[in-house]
């Protein structure tokens, strides 16, 4: 049995207008993924096939309309507090510092809720650490509008991670970065991966940063979104940003670009 | 001048600007004090009666400020309730507008007529003028969080009441000060109004009657003082805003907008 499990799972959105009309939007049909514990999984696919559908139903955000998600053994039926998220919009608290809007897991997640009060120095040398170990170790004071767009994203991360969850969903939480900031990211992700070995699910659209961070990369068809290619990736650990030119990464690119390319089409 | 200091002098600059043509207006045209006093008259008028003047503003402050403190109770719940649920939106909203067009002043006469003459009218009215702003705005603050701050807490399982402490209050506290300055000024028209129709006591009823004796001087300086009330609450309430909300003005070292 996997850690995660997503079994013939279809979903309907009910929306509004004309959607509504028609019985709703189809996002995703009969979708099958199985995720390792530990695994660093990532989903790709053409925009609109459902990528964000499917991190919403491993999180317990929204519910499946047929087939079942389970994670840990459990059928996921509301959000689990072994989860964190990140999105691709790094919403942070604007009336927050940075320190406090890393802290907002454990105001609310048990068991740290009921000891946050206690526990407020050990919190806050473990937000500071985390916020060190992703190069935001000065500005944990800071206000959230005062950081860029990167340094943001790193907050998030550090706001997904505080509660250490077994499981990190990124839902494109780099994909509104300039090049060097997301490469440079890459290796944030990296290192904190390595360092807690969660089972992280990331969702892009950029498929180097799938195969540069992955063990897995699953490709996605059009929508409706099913999985359509699994792709082992073993290249070697910790990886570095000089192998993405090299043939055998150059070539895992190509080869899930033309996956993508074919979902495209079908 | 640095343009700072100009910044803290414009609103004293431009009522003495004010106050200059109100006397250059009276002198030109010899109007008699007893239609439009000139601005020397009225304040003269304050140092004369300035023991019952102030022992009346102090009536009408007590007044305004127990009306304005259920309105901003009622305002707070009602907004809360109101941002936060659709059907309770389609429920009260319509009634609450209707409810706020109806001239406040047609009320005191009722008010008077179940509550007898006194303060109690008048911190209804104070009451019923100023609690709608409120509502209004912090509606507006709940309507308007954005959905992926509310997915980021309901990913960490949060409740109802999580979600309104932790994101729904905080973000419409901006929209909450901003009412505020607001709904003091109309809770000093509230109880003015309500003291000149049937108050006993009050800067209102100061007004009453001093015009009853065409003591018009009297009437300027007793609406002076209100001014005077009016925009020292305000200004009260735009340090208090400036002070928990900084972080929606980011860099600006003024907030009194709004």
């Amino acid at each position: 049995m996997s850690f995660i499990e997503i079994d013939g799972v279809d979903l309907v959105y009910k929306g509004s207008g004309a959607a509504r009309g028609n019985g709703g939007t189809l996002a995703l049909a009969g979708a099958e993924l199985r995720i390792e514990k530990g695994e660093f999984a990532s989903i790709v696919g053409p925009s609109g096939c459902g990528k964000s559908t499917l991190v919403k139903l491993i999180s317990g955000l929204v519910q499946p309309s047929r087939g079942a998600v389970r994670a840990a053994g459990k059928a996921v039926t509301r959000p689990l507090k072994e989860v964190g998220v990140a999105f691709q919009n790094p919403s942070l608290l604007p009336w927050r510092n940075i320190r406090d809007n890393v802290l907002l897991p454990l105001e609310i997640v048990e068991p740290h809720r009921g000891r946050f009060r206690r526990e407020r120095a050990a919190n806050r040398d473990r937000v500071e650490r985390l916020l060190a170990s992703v190069g935001l170790g000065e500005f944990g004071g800071r206000m959230p509008w005062q950081l860029s767009g990167g340094m943001q994203q790193r907050a998030q991360l550090c706001r997904a991670l505080i509660h250490e969850p077994a499981i990190l969903l990124l839902d494109e939480p780099f994909a509104s970065l300039d090049t060097f900031t997301r490469e440079e990211l890459w290796d944030v992700l990296q290192a904190l991966w390595t360092e807690r070995k969660c089972t992280v699910i990331l969702v892009t659209h950029e498929l180097r940063e799938a195969v540069y961070l992955s063990d897995t990369v699953h490709v996605m068809s059009a929508r409706p979104g099913r999985v359509v290619a699994s792709r082992k990736i073993s290249l070697p650990r910790p990886r570095a940003l000089a192998a993405t030119f090299r043939s055998e990464f150059v070539d895992l690119v190509h080869e899930l670009r033309d996956h993508v390319g074919r979902s495209k089409a079908a | 001048m640095s343009g700072r200091w100009l910044l803290r002098l414009a609103p004293w600059l431009t009522t003495a600007a004010l106050l200059l043509i109100w006397w250059l207006f009276v002198r030109l045209f010899a109007i008699e004090s007893y239609v439009l006093p000139s601005p020397i008259e009225a304040f003269a008028a304050i140092y004369t009666y300035f023991g019952p003047l102030l022992a009346s503003a102090l009536d009408t402050l007590y007044t305004t400020l127990a009306g304005f403190a259920i309105s901003v109770a009622i305002g707070l719940s009602l907004g809360i309730v109101i941002g936060s649920s659709r059907l309770a939106y389609a429920a009260l909203y319509p009634v609450l507008v209707a409810f706020n067009s109806v001239p406040k002043a047609a009320l005191v006469p009722i008010l008077v007529i179940w509550f007898g003459v006194g303060a109690l009218p008048a911190v209804i009215t104070a009451c019923v003028l100023s609690f709608f702003p409120i509502v209004v705005n912090v509606a507006t603050g709940f309507a308007t969080i954005e959905p992926e701050l509310m997915d980021v807490l309901r990913a960490l399982g949060a409740t109802r009441i999580d979600m309104t402490m932790k994101v729904g209050i905080p973000r419409s506290l901006p929209y909450f000060f901003a009412s505020l300055k607001i709904a003091i000024t109309l809770s000093f028209v509230g109880s003015v109004i309500a003291e000149i129709v049937a108050g006993n006591n009050g800067i209102g009823h100061v007004m009453l009657v001093a015009s009853s004796q065409f003591n018009v001087p009297l009437v300027f300086a007793a609406l002076i003082v209100v001014g005077i009330m009016g925009s020292g609450m305000y200004a009260a309430f735009a340090f208090v805003e400036r002070h928990f909300t900084s972080w929606s003005v980011r860099g600006m070292d003024y907030a009194t907008g709004g």
